[in-house]
């Protein structure tokens, strides 16, 4: 029986590093992590049978839902191994899968000495995986290969075993074979993380130094921080100081997961675990940062702390305006568990009080959206994406810009715009729509590599702002669902971009403005003005629509005037129904945004700013 | 209170449901299975009068009645008798106005010339035909079962009977209707014995068999812009014939204006008799319920046919009025909007939808273009 009771087990603050493994799961979205880490809850038996529930781990119901992971969790598993009869502690850190984390997953990586890298051999690997895979590699992990759900059908796990074995330099016979949903595996599976990973190294009587490589908010407990101890030891007793700040903190509580929190004396070398400090905020307990003791302090850091960066804005308003308080409210609170998330009030003459936040990625954004909308029971407006340029003015001086409204008329230098690397994994037989849709899109190709003989990697630079508006959902589209895309910021290029405004009666628009590439100008003005002419009523007067670069008119459009509002029937003296007509009307008057004269609806605002893929996906929502 | 009470008298009866229609009226069918339509109203006048005389009890009114209004439904498939019994019993108990006007609808094909006298006879004065359209294919669209000659014939005989009021209802703006469709009706309208035209833009109401073809594509709606010249081409052809506009739909000779529908744009009184049908006493608004059958257990059963009422606060009094006075030809006083509105009307003075010589004279009153948008034009005197 290879499980150990909890209470048999080698205890926090008291186990022998040479006993520990610490290890990530690196693995694409529904390729089975989440299912194989209920599975190794099961077989640990750290999860009685009766309490089991799928995706034990994943705490929000969007997690739950999305089959993403969006924190990180560290889960302390007893084992004996089959393989030498030893007890063992395995701490499962879960890293978070997807690109706009990739920060946080190299930290949890940093927190690991091995990496199960998890491939649905159905499907085979993905962009992200791969960009994890290399990132675990950076870190010098152990990578132990791992095909998952073989009990599918479709499993191919043969040729999917060739792909690992050239990606990491083994041997196909090297990949393990398991299914997180029958447990076929798993134990081999465990007792492979202990022969294989090697045992945290670290000097007990050094000043403490462990890296936070996840913090949570808890509206009951505060900011739980999830640190692995590189070196000496925390306890109970010590106040702590984060090395980033120098700021010192009440160690209010100390523990590990197991995968419920469960306070300890301490932690020692190697060890995973939380502390609990009494602060309110994460950004005063950052990932990456060092937390050290405050009366031996650490003299040097731990390696690779970054400020999270935000790529991609967008301006957020609630379709309410009597609801931006509450906008408020929910962001302030959001932050307090999301330190990568900024944002400052963005007044818009179109969509009136709101918030310019700024994001890691897409799905970040997508994902504080959603939040938003959802715990904040909020309806909200965004605009389209834009990314952070750097505009050298005439007279040298520079200006960051993040939103078209901010973007100079005149007197431009130069325009610097991030770059990235994008690489996309594929069917080979997409290659065509692929290197397609990258040109289109400013893409300059790198290169291409064939994984197997009927999958490619393709890798592209590309204008970041080519990316943020529907590119994956094209890419998903032109591959029939089979495209993944990994993306990191390379840095900047300079690019012949302009402003277009959108003027309706003369009158400019701010929340239609984009910065867009020159030889796209023309075409978005089209597509703006054309969308608009169809989605805004008549008016008592036509309406010129016109797309511009500055002065220059590149596009119209014209709404005739209306000639005709009115309904003559009677309804046979049902003057009631009549008059609730008439308040409907008035109530959706009210909802009228006046641009000028012109009165223009709320949901052109939305449907303008939508993309063809975000109504079907809002359609799929409908449905499902 | 002295203030005159009008009459609605609603008839759910129709021997068949055109595709358009969203009244509350019924086919013996529907209502009783295999039934006809002798046995389906059968009693159904005395339920008619038996509500008249709750009506008596509740109003303390002592001005004679003004004017009487038969709709429906089909008045005309009841027996001209029966229509007159309830007219006795509204005389006795209320009174008629010397001039009183008493209207019936009539559909061309449920009328003969013998029953147009009976109708004159039983003390019916204004007779209004739903002519609706003169082609063919557009009263096929519109379900209507009346071949356009039919009407020639029908109109005649109510002025060779006595009928010296004499209208009739036609629609515009129905699907595959051209515009010299409409010209044709409008032309052969204007060649009846008659001093009042009724002209309706067609409005596709939800739960009709008409709605239903149209969400299916099976048949398209024309547009807003031909429908608006559809009206300005009547109201010329009208004005020449003499015929004047009075209220956004009706037309009439001098002196032939329907006072009935007057009574619902300026707020009188009236009470409405039979199911689904509404009334307005007082600033109080209370309908009755809709099916025949539930009315007819209700009143045999000794309970108010009421189903709902609204008593209307000053906001929606003040709708109302701006909404249905503004229908006027001479519209409303200047002097009762806020100076908001007044501000917010100057644009439409400027764009020549809102009388300027009216205007400068203290009235709001809609100039031909300004009909056409008179349900903007309220929105922006109520904000």
């Amino acid at each position: 029986m290879p499980a150990i009771k909890l209470a048999n087990a080698p205890q926090p603050a008291s186990t022998n590093p040479a006993q520990i493994r610490n290890f990530g799961i690196i693995a694409h979205i529904d390729h089975g992590k989440s299912t194989l880490a209920d599975r190794m809850l099961g077989i640990t038996e750290v999860v009685e049978q009766r309490n089991m529930r799928a995706q034990y781990l994943d705490r929000m119901d969007i997690e739950r839902e999305r089959g993403i992971t969006i924190k990180s969790q560290a889960v302390r598993l007893p084992w004996r191994s089959g393989i030498d009869g030893q007890e063992y502690i395995l701490n499962m850190i879960d890293t978070p899968g997807h690109v706009d984390f990739t920060y946080e997953v190299s930290r949890s990586l940093a927190a690991c000495e091995g990496a199960v890298l998890l491939v649905d051999c159905a499907q085979g690997i993905e962009a992200q995986t791969l960009a994890n895979l290399y990132l675990a590699m950076e870190n010098n992990l152990t990578i132990i290969p791992v095909l998952n759900k073989i009990d599918l059908p479709a499993a191919q796990p043969e040729k999917f075993a060739e792909e690992l074995a050239k990606l990491i330099g083994c041997q196909p016979e090297d990949c393990l074979r398991v299914s997180g949903k029958t447990g076929e595996g798993v134990s081999e599976l465990l007792d492979q993380i202990v022969k294989q990973i090697p045992p945290p190294v670290g000097d007990a009587n050094a000043p403490a130094r462990a890296l936070i490589f996840d913090s949570v908010y808890d509206t009951y407990r505060g900011v739980v921080t999830y640190v692995r101890v590189i070196d000496g030891h925390l306890t109970t007793r010590d106040q702590i100081q984060m090395f980033s700040t120098g700021v010192r903190h009440e160690m209010l509580e100390v523990g590990v997961i197991s995968p419920e929190p469960v306070a300890s004396k301490g932690l020692g070398v190697g060890e995973v675990g939380y502390v609990i400090t009494g602060v309110k905020d994460v950004r005063q307990s950052r990932v990456g940062d060092t937390i050290t003791t405050y009366h031996n302090p650490t003299k040097v850091a731990l390696a690779g702390y970054k400020d999270p960066k935000p790529m991609v804005f967008s301006g957020l308003f609630p379709l309410d305006g009597a609801d931006y308080p509450l906008l408020r409210e929910a962001l302030d609170k959001l932050q307090l568990n999301d330190a990568a998330l900024v944002y400052e009030p963005e007044t818009s003459a179109a969509l009136g009080f709101g918030f310019r936040c700024g994001f890691l990625g897409l799905l970040h954004m997508e994902i504080v959206r959603e939040r938003l909308e959802r715990e904040a029971g909020l309806s909200l407006i965004s605009t389209a994406p834009s990314v952070v340029y750097r505009v050298v003015r005439g007279d040298g001086k520079e200006l960051i810009v993040t939103n078209p409204s901010e973007f100079p008329g005149d007197k431009i230098e130069a325009v610097f715009e991030p770059i990235v690397r994008a690489t996309v994994l594929a069917p080979a037989e997409f290659i065509g729509s692929i290197m397609e849709l990258c040109q289109e899109r400013r893409g300059n190709l790198l290169g291409m590599e064939y994984l197997s003989e009927d999958r490619v990697e393709i890798r592209y630079t590309l204008p970041l702002a080519e990316i943020v508006f529907d590119f994956f959902d094209q890419l998903k589209s032109k591959t029939k669902g089979y495209a993944s895309l990994d993306y990191e910021p390379i840095g900047e290029e300079e690019g012949d971009l302009v402003k277009v405004d959108i003027l309706l009666q003369s009158e400019g628009v701010d929340a239609f403005s984009a910065i867009v590439h020159r030889d796209k100008a023309y075409a978005y003005g089209v597509m703006m003005t054309s969308k608009l002419r169809e989605l805004i009523p008549r008016q008592q007067f036509e309406v010129p629509i016109q797309a511009a670069i500055g002065s220059r008119i590149i596009a119209r459009e014209s709404i005739r005037a209306i000639r005709k509002d009115v309904l003559a029937k009677c309804y046979g003296g049902d003057i009631s129904r009549k008059r609730k007509l008439l308040e409907k009307q008035k109530e959706g008057k009210k909802r009228m945004k006046m641009v000028g004269r012109v009165e223009v609806p709320q949901e052109a605002f939305i449907a303008a700013l939508t993309t063809d893929a975000d109504i079907d996906k809002a359609k799929a929502k409908a449905k499902g | 209170m002295t203030r005159p009470l009008s009459f609605y008298i609603h008839i759910p009866y129709c021997l068949k449901r055109c595709g358009y229609c969203d009244f509350n009226t019924y086919t013996p069918g529907e209502l009783k299975a295999g039934s006809d339509i002798a046995q389906v109203s059968n009693g159904y006048i005395d339920l008619l009068i038996a509500e008249s005389k709750v009506a008596r009890s509740e109003i303390d009114s002592n001005s004679p009645i003004p004017t009487i209004f038969f709709g429906g439904g089909t008045p005309t498939l009841m027996e001209p008798a029966d229509l007159g019994r309830v007219l006795n019993s509204l005389e006795s108990d209320f009174g008629f106005a010397e001039d009183i006007e008493i209207t019936i609808e009539a559909n061309p094909d449920t009328v003969s010339k013998a029953k147009l006298a009976a109708l004159v006879a039983a003390g019916i004065n204004r007779v209004s035909f739903g002519m609706q359209s003169a082609a063919p294919h557009v009263l096929a669209v519109l379900d209507r079962t009346h071949s356009p000659e039919n009407v020639t014939k029908a109109t005649n005989w109510a002025h060779e009977v006595g009928f010296e009021q004499i209208s009739v209802d036609l629609i515009y703006g129905t699907p595959s209707e051209s515009i010299s469709d409409w010209e044709q009706t409008i032309d052969s309208a204007l060649e009846l014995p008659i001093n009042h035209i009724s002209a309706y833009a067609l409005i596709v109401e939800s739960g009709t068999k008409l709605a239903a073809q149209v969400k299916r594509g099976e048949i398209l709606i024309p547009d807003d812009d031909q429908t608006a010249d559809k009206y300005l081409l009547a109201d010329e052809k009208f004005s020449k014939a003499g015929l004047n506009w009075y209220e956004l739909s009706n037309w009439a000779k001098g002196g032939g204006e329907c006072r009935h529908n007057i009574a619902y744009w300026k707020g009188e009184n009236w009470w409405g008799l039979g199911p689904g049908a509404h009334s307005h006493i007082d600033g109080k608004r209370f309908w009755n319920v809709k099916h025949p059958n539930a009315y007819r257990e209700r009143i045999a059963g000794n309970i108010s046919p009421i189903m709902e009422s609204e008593i209307l606060t000053d906001i929606q009094k003040e709708s109302e009025r701006v909404m249905l006075e503004i229908r006027l030809k001479y519209g409303i006083s200047k002097s009762s909007l806020s100076a908001e509105s007044i501000s917010n009307l100057t644009s439409y003075v400027a764009g020549g939808q809102i009388s300027q010589d009216l205007w400068s004279a203290g009235r709001v009153a809609l100039t031909l273009s300004g009909r056409l948008m008179a349900d903007r034009i309220v929105r922006e005197i109520l904000l």
